[in-house]
């Protein structure tokens, strides 16, 4: 009897067995505590989390290579760099396509840009090149046109490529413009006979019907004829493709027409700019021609990707490990400088009477209220050569007028500047942790016979800590990351990292490698404050 | 009734009024005196003309760039007009964010007739981009330095000189201008100096002149630093741009006098962004055509001194607005100014200047 109630379990008031039953109300507790911090929450993913991993993600991406040359990146996949000579007219085919489409779409000088961050000169070669191949294009144009005006409407293509029920539901959605465009529906079998121009006629359909536009009735692009000459030159006869009579017989009667045209799209290139001829443009595009890239995290620690392998970049190239270190070295000199000063003035604010005490932190606190810029400023006033500092010490003799002290356009600047800048953050929280401190320790310490500096080292100081901790950390996060005091009054020894990253997100838009840059630094702080909880332990960490 | 007809009536009045629409466009330029230059020249005249437009200014000029790139990311274009400099301008061209320009049809012709595109001529750099003033980089010098005995710097290579002409020198921290400077003055023709720049050696040869200054040099970025070391002493010759020089010498009355020598020139104007709907784009045009003609272009330069992009602005340019003086002798391109002019290879710099400043930032740091 008693065996049997023990084996069954224990039931609620409704019937459920009770673990189940206290387990959902434990849930819906922790629904419930959820739910109020959930806009907290929100906040913090959309307007940090989300950011941060959009921009970790750019140090990586490289989407925009395969995307606007997808035929050229396919044909140089048989190219060998090794032979030390331009690819061969396969690639120069497929480039010719390429480079037309992205001129209609405006992507050529995009990816020029994009190209030029690793191989300087590439823009320029991509953005005069852009209008070379249109010319390409219109000589083919003029051919096909010349063979069959029809060749000139859109209306053909259009019946080449799309299905019968997508031109019957374009062409409804053309006569009131009302609702969605019908979505593009490719003709069996038309991408494998043409597939060159297929590709193309997508992506104008896309555009197209992006702008607003019927694209049986819009202009073919040029680029249609280039790839079509090639598509017929590659396979003469398409009839594979179920295509409507007077098509196919216009397809037939141009292959044969076009069959013994001969044209050289390497030398139109290397006519174009003879960039196209240098092995090292190519080996840029087929190094950059993955979906996603390490360059730029090479590139962030003076690395580069070259021929054979990864390379230390040559000497006058170096600069990011140089700028890495120096602010880490800076902002821990900071920080010390900021602990050695803020300390006597944090325990002072914490001692002394009130009234006093209150007067003081005031005066810490007067010039956290002060534009950071204005600050900025009055230093380089106090600083300069022919400044206040500068001048006082002339008129006292203490140095001679043509022997000024050279104080700031150099790293004593950006120490001198940000110790003052970012004193109130090392004083705040060694003020309110000392705050705690019961006075009467050090007065019990005293009369136990200690010390003046027994009794502050083996019993204050300690309990202080905490504070040191927080301030120190609070500092020096800020430091590494600060940019505008070390650009104002760090000359050239005095700038820190992060000038190069405002320099790469604002100036060259070189946001992949400003990204790698970022996330280098983010992977530092980290590191060391996992290395500061190893050693020290962050719950040895208070801010009051 | 009739406080019911009133009521009718303004009812009326305020829906007329809303439905004349009215239009707010936001321009955007580089604060400071070129941005007031501009509101006085083109924006009060325009619209007091038409009232239904108001115009907003966002000084974000300096970083136009990158924020029309965001903006374009967000898909959410909220200028409508940019003052921007040429390479900045090749730059937003070729990421497809600046609109391309039909010179001949959207700005007027010049008074007698002669067509923009040829009024602008040369300075039609890129197919975005309306070009509104000539600017230049130049050195400024302090004319009271005891130790130069009474000499005055007479040519850009007098800055390379430290024995002749000793003291600070500020310069501007990147590559521009100062390659072009210190292979000019280590004897390369002006004619030669981009293809010398396109080498590695030539790349090197430009270093090393540098380096012979290169404890004596005060680097800006801003434009206005130069003008403040200048006045303050710090420095006893800089480079900046002829503008800033002009107010401290004209306006603040200090002891410095202008080196035109090897005067680097450069384009400031408009572009139009990407997108923008239909509406807004009629409204800029429509300002655009008054803005950019050779009366205006001319107006412009009563108020600062740079000049006009349009050859036929030149002969109109008259007093300064406030201090009375003839602006012509203060243009950079008025031809006792103008005697050795650098004219920057743009495309080129478009290529060069990330690689070129990565080296110059390296070079700097050792």
């Amino acid at each position: 009897m008693s065996d049997t109630t023990q084996a069954s379990p224990m039931k609620a008031a409704d019937g459920t067995p009770l673990k189940k039953s206290l387990t959902r109300a434990l849930r819906r507790q922790k629904l419930r505590a959820l739910a109020l911090i959930a806009p907290l929450l929100i906040f913090v993913l959309f307007t940090f989390i989300l950011p941060i991993a959009d921009m970790l993600f750019r140090s990586v991406e490289n989407q925009i290579v395969g995307d606007t040359l997808p035929n050229t990146v396919q044909a140089l996949k048989a190219w060998d760099q090794a032979s030390d000579e331009a690819p061969g007219e396969q690639v120069f085919r497929a480039l010719s396509v390429d480079l037309q489409v992205a001129a209609e779409l405006k992507q050529h000088t995009r990816l020029g840009t994009r190209l030029n961050y690793e191989n300087p000169g590439v823009s320029s070669l991509f953005r005069s090149s852009g209008r070379g191949a249109d010319k390409i294009g219109k000589d083919f144009q003029d051919r096909l046109v010349e063979l069959d005006p029809a060749w000139k409407e859109g209306e053909t293509w259009a019946t080449i490529f799309g299905t019968d029920e997508w031109l019957a539901a374009e062409a409804a959605w053309d006569a009131d413009r009302a609702g969605k465009q019908p979505a593009f529906r490719m003709r069996d079998g038309i991408d494998e006979a043409l597939p060159l121009t297929a590709h193309a006629y997508q992506v104008f359909v896309k555009d197209v019907q992006g702008a607003g536009k019927n694209p049986a009735t819009t202009k073919p692009w040029r680029v249609f004829y280039d790839a079509l000459s090639q598509d017929l030159g590659a396979n003469p006869d398409p009839a594979s493709a179920a295509l409507p009579s007077a098509q196919a017989t216009l397809i037939a009667a141009t292959s044969t027409a076009i069959a013994g045209d001969s044209f050289s799209y390497k030398d139109a290139f290397l006519d174009m700019d003879t960039g196209w001829g240098a092995v090292s443009t190519w080996e840029t595009i087929k190094a950059y021609s993955a979906p996603y890239t390490a360059g730029y995290f090479l590139n962030a620690v003076d690395l580069e990707k070259g021929a054979d392998g990864i390379a230390v970049r040559p000497p006058e190239e170096r600069i990011y490990i140089k700028l890495f270190a120096r602010t880490m070295w800076m902002s821990l000199l900071i920080t010390v400088s900021c602990l050695v000063l803020g300390y006597p003035v944090a325990w002072l604010l914490a001692n002394l009477r009130a009234s006093t005490s209150n007067l003081l932190m005031i005066l810490v606190l007067l010039p956290f209220w002060t534009s950071l810029l204005v600050r900025t400023s009055a230093w380089k006033v106090l600083l300069q050569q022919q400044g206040v500092i500068n001048d006082i010490l002339v008129w006292l003799r203490i140095v001679d007028d043509g022997n000024r002290l050279v104080m700031i356009n150099n790293q004593m600047g950006t120490i001198i500047a940000m110790t003052h800048i970012l004193l109130p953050f090392m004083i705040l929280p060694l003020y309110s942790v000392m705050k705690t401190v019961p006075p009467t320790y050090l007065r019990a310490a005293r009369s136990l016979g200690a010390t003046p500096w027994t009794a502050f080292w083996r019993v204050y100081f300690p309990q202080s800590v905490p504070g040191i901790g927080a301030g120190s950390i609070l500092v020096f996060i800020l430091a590494i990351g600060y940019y505008i005091t070390p650009e104002l009054v760090g000359g050239t020894q005095g700038v820190f990292i992060s000038n190069r990253i405002a320099f790469h997100i604002s100036s060259s838009l070189n946001w992949g490698l400003a990204a790698a840059l970022g996330a280098i630094l983010l992977g530092v702080v980290l590191l060391l404050y996992y290395t500061y909880d190893k050693i020290v332990g962050i719950d040895n960490v208070k801010l009051g | 009734m009739k406080l019911c007809s009133a009521f009718l009536a303004t009812t009326a009045l305020t829906l007329a009024a809303g439905s004349a629409s009215a239009i707010d466009l936001t321009f955007v330029s580089w604060g400071g005196a070129y941005q007031n230059s501009q509101l006085k020249a083109y924006v009060e005249p325009y619209v007091a003309a038409h009232p239904d437009v108001s115009v907003v200014w966002d000084e974000s000029s300096s970083e136009a760039v990158a924020k029309l790139r965001a903006m374009n990311e967000a898909g959410n274009l909220t200028w409508d007009l940019v003052d921007v400099t040429i390479a900045d301008a090749m730059r937003l061209c070729d990421e497809g964010l600046a609109m391309e320009v039909d010179f001949d049809t959207m700005l007027a012709p010049a008074p007698d007739g002669t067509s923009a595109s040829d009024d602008f001529g040369d300075l039609l750099l890129s197919e975005c981009f309306i070009p509104q003033i000539v600017y230049s980089i130049t050195f400024g010098y302090r004319n009271d330095v005891a130790e130069w005995n009474g000499a005055t710097p007479t040519s850009v290579c007098d800055v390379f000189d430290t024995t002749k002409f000793p003291g600070k020198r500020s310069l501007y921290k990147g590559p521009l201008y100062n390659m072009e400077w210190a292979l000019l003055c280590d004897g390369v023709a002006k004619e030669e100096i981009y293809n010398v720049l396109g080498t590695d050696e030539g790349v090197d040869r430009a270093f090393k002149k540098l380096d012979s200054i290169k404890d004596q040099v005060v680097w800006w970025t801003a434009g206005a630093e130069t003008p403040q070391l200048l006045a303050d002493g710090e420095v006893v010759i800089g480079s900046t741009y002829n503008g800033r020089l002009f107010s401290v010498i004209a306006e603040q009355k200090q002891p410095v006098s202008m080196l035109w020598d090897a005067q680097i020139y450069d384009l400031d104007g408009w572009i139009i962004p990407t997108g923008l709907p239909e509406d807004r784009l009629q409204a800029v045009k429509d300002f655009l055509f008054f803005a950019t003609d050779t009366q205006r272009l001319a107006d412009q330069a009563k108020f600062i001194s740079y000049g006009p992009a349009r050859k036929s602005s030149a002969p109109l340019v008259g007093k300064h607005q406030e201090l009375g003086i003839d602006m012509a002798p203060h243009m950079p391109t008025d031809p006792a100014n103008a005697t050795n002019v650098v004219m920057m290879d743009f495309p080129w710099w478009a290529d060069h200047r990330d690689d070129l400043d990565a080296k110059f930032q390296a070079w700097l740091a050792q």
